[in-house]
């Protein structure tokens, strides 16, 4: 059991409440930055590519985490907002902007679209909300389809590379590059959504999520924080979409179809919702079992002289994992590692119902 | 000096009528209680002032201020704090967490200075903090500053919520039912508090309370209430024995002597 003496205010601000946890972390940050380093070494940056799509991940994640898991509201149309992002990086890019002001645009603009489409739905609650953003998902396409002058529509568009001060960064020409681009704008989301978790506007998000109506008493405007928390969710999807539309180097109208707006709120809920780490659980999760499930579909075939190429199989092996999760474990992957850590931490005083709290997200998602 | 005046307010739900024609008046620095049975329309009353609902008719003023022209979320901006009847605190949140959302009206920082945590964001971190310590340590709260309020006792959690309303420093607290499902102690404590919020605080304190013992110990004036029409207004113990009071909570028959009905109804209000 470790306990921290506080002597100021300041110890209760910090990003890191003790040194071991500001150790642990910066060397989890080492370890990040050196890790193409090791993809140098073997000479083969296929995974490294698949670790830079899961950080992408992490950037929609943390936005779709601040507004679902912060803020309570439910979306399932997080997808289309990429999908903005994405368009409006490669149109202002194919016109000519420079990337560095392009790709901030690309997110500025994805939030203020987003704003602008979630204002009239933000009145409803819990499933509501989660039907109305669900819409917006399966329009995305035919918007795409509708405006294929500047959107390539149904053919597609090729996505420009990354170009900075004259270097150009293309995903399969510099995998290296590229992933410490995702890593920095990661880095400027997570810093943002952390500081903002301990302002005020972070609690009025979770005074939000808990009870709406003692917000309001105690003085928090609802729309305008509701739409503040959806303003910078679609900022960080809409950068996320930029930079997949990067990775992805062709988009087409199916590229941000409704599975991914799916796959993206599957995502924080296994990786526990309302945790910043949650998205990061999460994303690893989304990002890596279907790679592994095929990678062990191989092997097995092999090695078991059976043919297991079965069509679907992937995606129901991934389903019951998800599905298995929501039933046992509420709280994601950090939420059970909370659990193991505070049971080493109390050893052997750790009781079984201790993290038993009132569901938060089914209360918010009640009828009111 | 009145403080929140309230003139005619009717407000009718279809055809239900749950605060019909009331007019009062709180001055500064007193204690005023609503007393009645339930569905008398003390808590419609209330969410009156919170501007939760919006009286069919009638007027309501803070200092002259009309309140009617201000949505829900301005009413904490002009000093009015309340609780709820059903404890409405943050569940996911940490009692320290809970308080500071108190402190939302005074808020000075942009969201730019937010997301980056420079300029003012941490010398108004630690002013809020330093408020919300102040009223931890009024409150005796200290052992529980870091608890999730998912996990506490109901009785801590009546604190929490009366420490939430004073953290945004109000000029009028509204107290809906302070002491309803407190031990005997515990009420006690509250009455010490509602005493040291209006001597020491200086706040004015509108409240809803059923336990007339804690009404008799810390109101100046009380008035009671039935099916949304004022029965009577005036000190505790000329609202406990006016006849139309009694009347409200025993019925017509069966009452034999004024004297001690004011205890009889003591008993039967608890």
């Amino acid at each position: 059991m470790r306990f921290v003496f506080k002597t100021d205010y300041d110890a209760d601000i910090r990003w890191f409440k003790h040194g071991p946890q500001f150790f642990w972390y910066m060397l989890a940050l080492g370890l990040l930055l050196v890790l193409p380093l090791y993809f140098v070494w073997i000479g083969n940056a296929y995974l490294l590519g698949e670790i830079t799509a899961v950080i992408i991940f992490t950037i929609v994640g943390m936005g779709l985490m601040l507004l679902t898991g912060q803020t309570g509201l439910a979306s399932l149309g997080h997808a289309a907002f990429m999908a903005i992002g994405c368009y409006a990086n490669i149109l202002l890019l194919n016109a000519g902007v420079p990337w560095l002001i392009a790709f901030p645009l690309s997110g500025l603009i994805a939030g203020i679209a987003g704003t602008i489409i979630a204002l009239p739905v933000l009145r409803l609650h819990g499933v509501y909300l989660a039907l109305a953003t669900l819409a917006m998902s399966i329009l995305t396409g035919d918007f795409i389809v509708l405006f294929d002058d500047y959107t390539g529509g149904v053919a597609g568009i090729a996505v420009p590379d990354i170009s900075i001060f004259g270097y150009t960064i293309n995903k399969y020409a510099n995998p290296y590059a590229f992933f410490y681009v995702v890593v920095a704008v990661m880095l400027i989301v997570l810093a943002a959504y952390r500081n903002i978790l301990r302002a005020p506007s972070g609690r009025a998000f979770a005074a939000i999520r808990d009870s709406e109506i003692s917000a309001k008493a105690m003085g928090v405007n609802l729309t305008k924080t509701k739409a503040t928390s959806f303003f910078l969710s679609c900022v960080a999807a809409g950068w996320a979409g930029a930079l997949f539309g990067h990775s992805a180097t062709y988009v087409t109208h199916e590229t941000f179809d409704v599975i991914m707006s799916i796959t993206l709120l599957l995502m924080i809920v296994i990786g526990g919702l309302g945790f910043i780490h949650g998205a990061f659980f999460g994303a690893v999760v989304v990002g890596i079992l279907p790679v592994a499930i095929a990678n062990m579909r191989s092997w097995a075939s092999a090695a078991f002289d059976v043919n297991l190429t079965i069509p679907g199989l992937e995606s129901l092996i991934f389903a019951l994992i998800v599905m298995g999760f929501i039933l046992l474990e509420p709280m994601g992957l950090y939420g059970r590692w909370l659990k193991i850590r505070t049971y080493f931490e109390l050893f052997p005083f750790y009781r079984k119902d201790m993290f038993r709290r009132q569901k938060s997200y089914q209360k918010t998602e009640r009828v009111q | 000096m009145t403080l929140l005046k309230i003139e005619n307010a009717t407000m009718r739900f279809g055809g239900v009528v749950a605060v019909d024609n009331v007019s009062l008046h709180v001055d500064q620095g007193e204690v005023f209680a609503l007393v009645g049975p339930n569905g008398a329309g003390k808590s419609t009353v209330f969410n009156l002032i919170s501007r939760f609902y919006t009286p069919t008719e009638g007027a309501i003023t803070l200092e002259g201020e009309d309140l009617l022209a201000h949505p829900a979320h301005d009413i904490a901006k002009l000093g009015i704090a309340r609780t709820f009847q059903n404890i409405e605190l943050f569940e996911n949140a940490t009692v320290l967490q809970n308080l500071l959302v108190g402190r939302h009206r005074h808020k000075r920082t942009n969201l730019l200075s937010e997301m980056t945590f420079l300029g003012n964001a941490r010398s108004e971190e630690k002013r809020h903090r330093q408020a919300v310590e102040e009223v931890i340590d009024f409150l005796d709260l200290q052992a529980y500053r870091d608890k999730l309020i998912a996990g506490l006792p109901y009785g801590v959690r009546k604190v929490v919520e009366l420490g939430r309303a004073l953290a945004t420093e109000p000029r009028l607290l509204l107290l809906d039912e302070p002491a309803s499902g407190l031990s005997v102690e515990e009420t006690q404590d509250m009455a010490f508090w509602i005493e040291d919020i209006q001597k020491q605080m200086g706040i004015t304190v509108l409240m809803v309370e059923h336990d007339m013992g804690l009404v008799s110990a810390v109101s100046d004036r009380v008035m009671a209430l039935s099916d949304g029409k004022e029965l009577a207004t005036g000190t505790s113990r000329e609202v406990q024995s006016h006849p139309a009071v009694i009347e409200a909570y025993l019925g017509t028959s069966g009452i034999q002597k004024g004297g001690d009905t004011g205890k009889k109804k003591k008993g039967k209000a608890a």
